[in-house]
């Protein structure tokens, strides 16, 4: 019955290699993000164009990414994209295909953010015969752009959360390290708890943060 | 490579067995869920502080952590609480929670969502809180919530993937076994994926057919059938894309 | 105080509303400040004023859906948020009010009927539950009242399928159903299309010259006012600012906020 009672030296002297787990974490759902915003506005941008195939193609695309397990869309990468001659370490497999399930999310948001405008600005903008540009620029993104970052914010944490994920094909973020402080050591209350902790102080902080965006453009 | 769709062939019914353990787990972790939810908003907004406190703090673990850490919490941790759990039973009741916590705000958000002016109503007519509540604005509440629960309920599908990482012995465990077994590439989980998305399909339209029968009831406009279908067209006028 | 001479003036029925010294603010601004005005009973007194000089909340305060900052609102005898403890004013609950604003019943701007119900479930299943009728009584009784305000044929549709002015109409007869003593209307045809606006005067019409309620209207339909109102009075940045019968108020107005206001509303 190791591990039965909470340790704290023995909490204390993992806390450094938990942390380092946790920058891996960290540094990977920032990358991830990076591909996902821009991505999932690309997308968006090709499902509204109305180009004949392509545009139902990536509709087709953003809603089977989003419809099916992100832990089978990582294997999926891991493991087929050797057969192609590509060979990426598993911290930049998991980063991508953390960035590619990421833009199929935030496609989604882009579209949630552009149907909350209300259709008579649309309407207004057309009998006014506003320049495409302006429509866009000047009227569309000012609305539509406050309302998606709180959510884009909040799909950050998401993928932060998701990011654990990773740990099944050897990248080794905070729950890889929590897990195997406790294979080697066969403590496992300290080594999760504290991965749990860890993963709970970030997310609300950043959560704190997005409330914040949001009270700030509410505040507008 | 035909050698190779042979052998899969082969594992087929291996593989189908893993969709029901897959859709099992989906349905107990939503059965648990959906109390689990209503439980928590109700507890939210309790008029007693430590209740509410409580409901909060349940909530916030649930959906602060990762529901990676929370499923081997349940199955390292656990059980040296003296609480051993089977494999299956670890991962509904984390994913159970863990919906549920987040369902809860989906749950709170719906009763808030009826407008000030039914309450209003209600007060105005004197109507006894309780026949207010049952009668007025839960019925108004529950179909604005089918559409998140349709979202719920394929998102738990997916997120029973996560279970094979404690040895549930469901779709995704089972492709890793026949990856393992076959010795060859990724390719099944290609295949897997697919039937994922199936699945999803037919889920997400039991629960358009659930919504439709709910507006009739509510007497609202009855939706379209086919959600992803009606989610096609675009939100943008065509003038404004420069055609 | 204007209300209270008022009420010497119209004889000597009890006030069914009063308010004294009513104050209320929102977000740290003043909308009410100190108003006084009574109601008495069988009296049917309009409001009127201009967009958010606080007719609403007038409204909203004396049915309770709004608790006062300062001041007492008296109705049907009882004090709404205070009670006489040991010849004590003390402040009193929500219980307590619960019991005393049972004899109001208001109707909204924008109806809030229940959607999920027809017209029929709308008038009759209040009375079930706040009056204790039989689902027999509570049923004769809305049919009654539904044929009353002209629904007699439509009484099995939802909310969805009637028109504004109809869904207005059940309204009226949805309060009327719970028997009050006093009933408000908020600017209840400013919602609906010009051509249904009168169907729903003609009912409101009729209840005021049939029936021995007392009403307070806030309403911009001048004609209308003059008509059915024993009393008109005229609100401005939270305060009655005029207080008379309408052939003086509406036709010969002394205080300079009014004429404007009515030269804004004939001018329209
Ligand atoms: N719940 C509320 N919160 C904040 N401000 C309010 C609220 N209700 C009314 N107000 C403000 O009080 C003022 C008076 O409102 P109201 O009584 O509705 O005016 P009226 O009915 O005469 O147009 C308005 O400026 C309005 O914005
Ligand atoms: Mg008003």
């Amino acid at each position: 019955m190791s591990g039965f009672s909470w340790d704290w030296a023995y909490a204390l002297s993992i806390l450094p290699e938990l942390l380092r787990g946790l920058m891996i974490t960290v540094q990977a759902t920032l990358l991830a993000t990076a591909i996902a915003l821009p991505l999932g506005l690309v997308l968006i941008l090709i499902r509204v164009a109305g180009i004949p195939v392509v545009s139902r193609a990536v509709w087709f695309l953003i809603e089977f990414l989003r419809g099916t397990p992100f832990l089978i869309q990582l294997y999926f990468i891991f493991y087929v994209m050797p057969n192609y001659g590509v060979t990426l370490s598993p911290f930049t497999t998991g980063v991508i295909a953390l960035g590619i399930y990421g833009a199929a999310r935030a496609a989604e948001l882009y579209r949630a953010g552009i149907e909350a405008l209300p259709p008579g600005q649309w309407e207004a903008c057309m009998v006014l015969g506003l320049p495409l540009p302006f429509v866009w620029r000047g009227v569309v993104m000012p609305q539509v752009v406050p309302v998606v970052t709180p959510m884009l914010g909040n799909l950050v944490i998401v993928m932060f959360k998701d990011s654990a994920v990773l740990s099944t094909i050897t990248v080794l973020e905070l729950v890889a390290t929590a897990k195997d402080i406790g294979v080697m050591t066969f403590r496992y209350l300290e080594p999760l708890t504290l991965a749990g902790l860890l993963f709970w102080i970030v997310s609300y902080a950043a959560a704190h943060g997005v409330r914040h965006l949001e009270a700030r453009h509410a505040g507008r | 490579m035909s050698g190779q769709s042979v052998s899969l062939h082969a594992y087929l019914p291996f593989l189908i067995d893993g969709v029901w353990v897959t859709l099992q787990i989906t349905f107990a972790a939503m059965a648990l869920a959906v109390p689990v939810a209503f439980l928590l908003a109700a507890g939210r907004m309790s008029s007693w502080r430590v209740v509410r406190l409580a409901a909060g703090f349940v909530i916030e673990l649930f959906r602060g952590t990762s529901a990676v850490v929370q499923l081997f919490w349940a199955f390292y941790v656990l059980p040296l609480f003296g609480i051993t759990l089977s494999p299956m039973a670890a991962g509904i009741l984390v994913l159970g929670l863990n919906e549920g916590s987040f369902f809860s705000e989906v749950v709170r958000a719906s009763l808030k969502s009826i407008v000030v002016g039914q309450r209003e109503a209600c007060v105005a007519l004197h109507l006894p809180r309780r026949y207010a509540f049952w009668r007025i604005i839960l019925p108004q509440a529950l179909p604005v919530m089918i559409p998140p629960f349709g979202n719920a309920l394929v998102l738990m599908l997916k997120f029973t993937a996560l279970v094979s990482l404690v040895t549930v012995q469901d779709l995704s465990f089972r492709a890793d076994q026949i990856r393992t077994a076959l010795g060859v590439s990724g390719e099944i989980y290609g295949v897997v994926l697919m039937i994922y998305f199936a699945l999803a399909l037919v889920l997400a339209g039991a629960v358009a057919l659930l919504e439709r029968q709910a507006a009739r009831w509510a007497g609202r406009p009855v939706p379209a059938l086919l959600p992803w279908l009606r989610a096609h067209a675009s939100p943008v006028p065509r003038w404004a894309l420069g055609r | 105080m204007p209300g209270d001479d008022r009420i010497a003036a119209t004889g000597g029925r009890p006030p069914m509303v009063r308010m004294a010294g009513v104050s209320k603010a929102f977000d740290g601004r003043t909308v009410l400040d100190a108003v006084d005005f009574a109601v008495r009973a069988g009296e049917k007194v309009t409001l009127i004023g201009p967009s958010g000089s606080g007719k609403t909340t007038i409204l909203r305060l004396a049915i309770g859906l709004t608790k006062p900052d300062a001041g007492l609102i008296e109705i049907d005898g009882r004090y709404l948020w205070h009670e006489i403890r040991a010849g004590q004013l003390v402040d009193a609950g929500e219980r307590h009010a619960r019991g005393v604003r049972r004899v109001v019943g208001m109707v909204f701007q924008q109806f809030n009927l229940f959607p999920h119900m027809t017209a029929l479930q709308n008038v009759r299943d209040p009375t079930i539950q706040v009056l204790g009728l039989t689902r027999d009584e509570a049923e004769s009784r809305a049919v009654e009242l539904l044929t009353q305000v002209g629904l007699a044929d439509h009484m099995a549709k939802r909310p969805a399928q009637l028109s504004g002015g109809q869904q207005q109409r059940v309204a009226i007869a949805r309060a009327l159903a719970l028997r009050p003593k006093v009933m408000l209307f908020d600017e209840v045809t400013s919602a609906l299309d010009p051509e249904l606006v009168g169907e729903v005067l003609r009912v409101i019409r009729e209840l005021a010259h049939a029936t021995d309620m007392a009403m307070l209207l806030v309403t911009h339909e001048i004609s209308f006012a003059e008509d059915i109102a024993d009393r008109v009075l005229m609100f401005d940045a939270g305060r009655i600012v005029e207080d008379g019968p309408p052939a003086q108020v509406l036709k010969d107005p002394t205080h300079p906020r009014t004429r404007q206001f009515l030269r804004a509303i004939i001018e329209r």
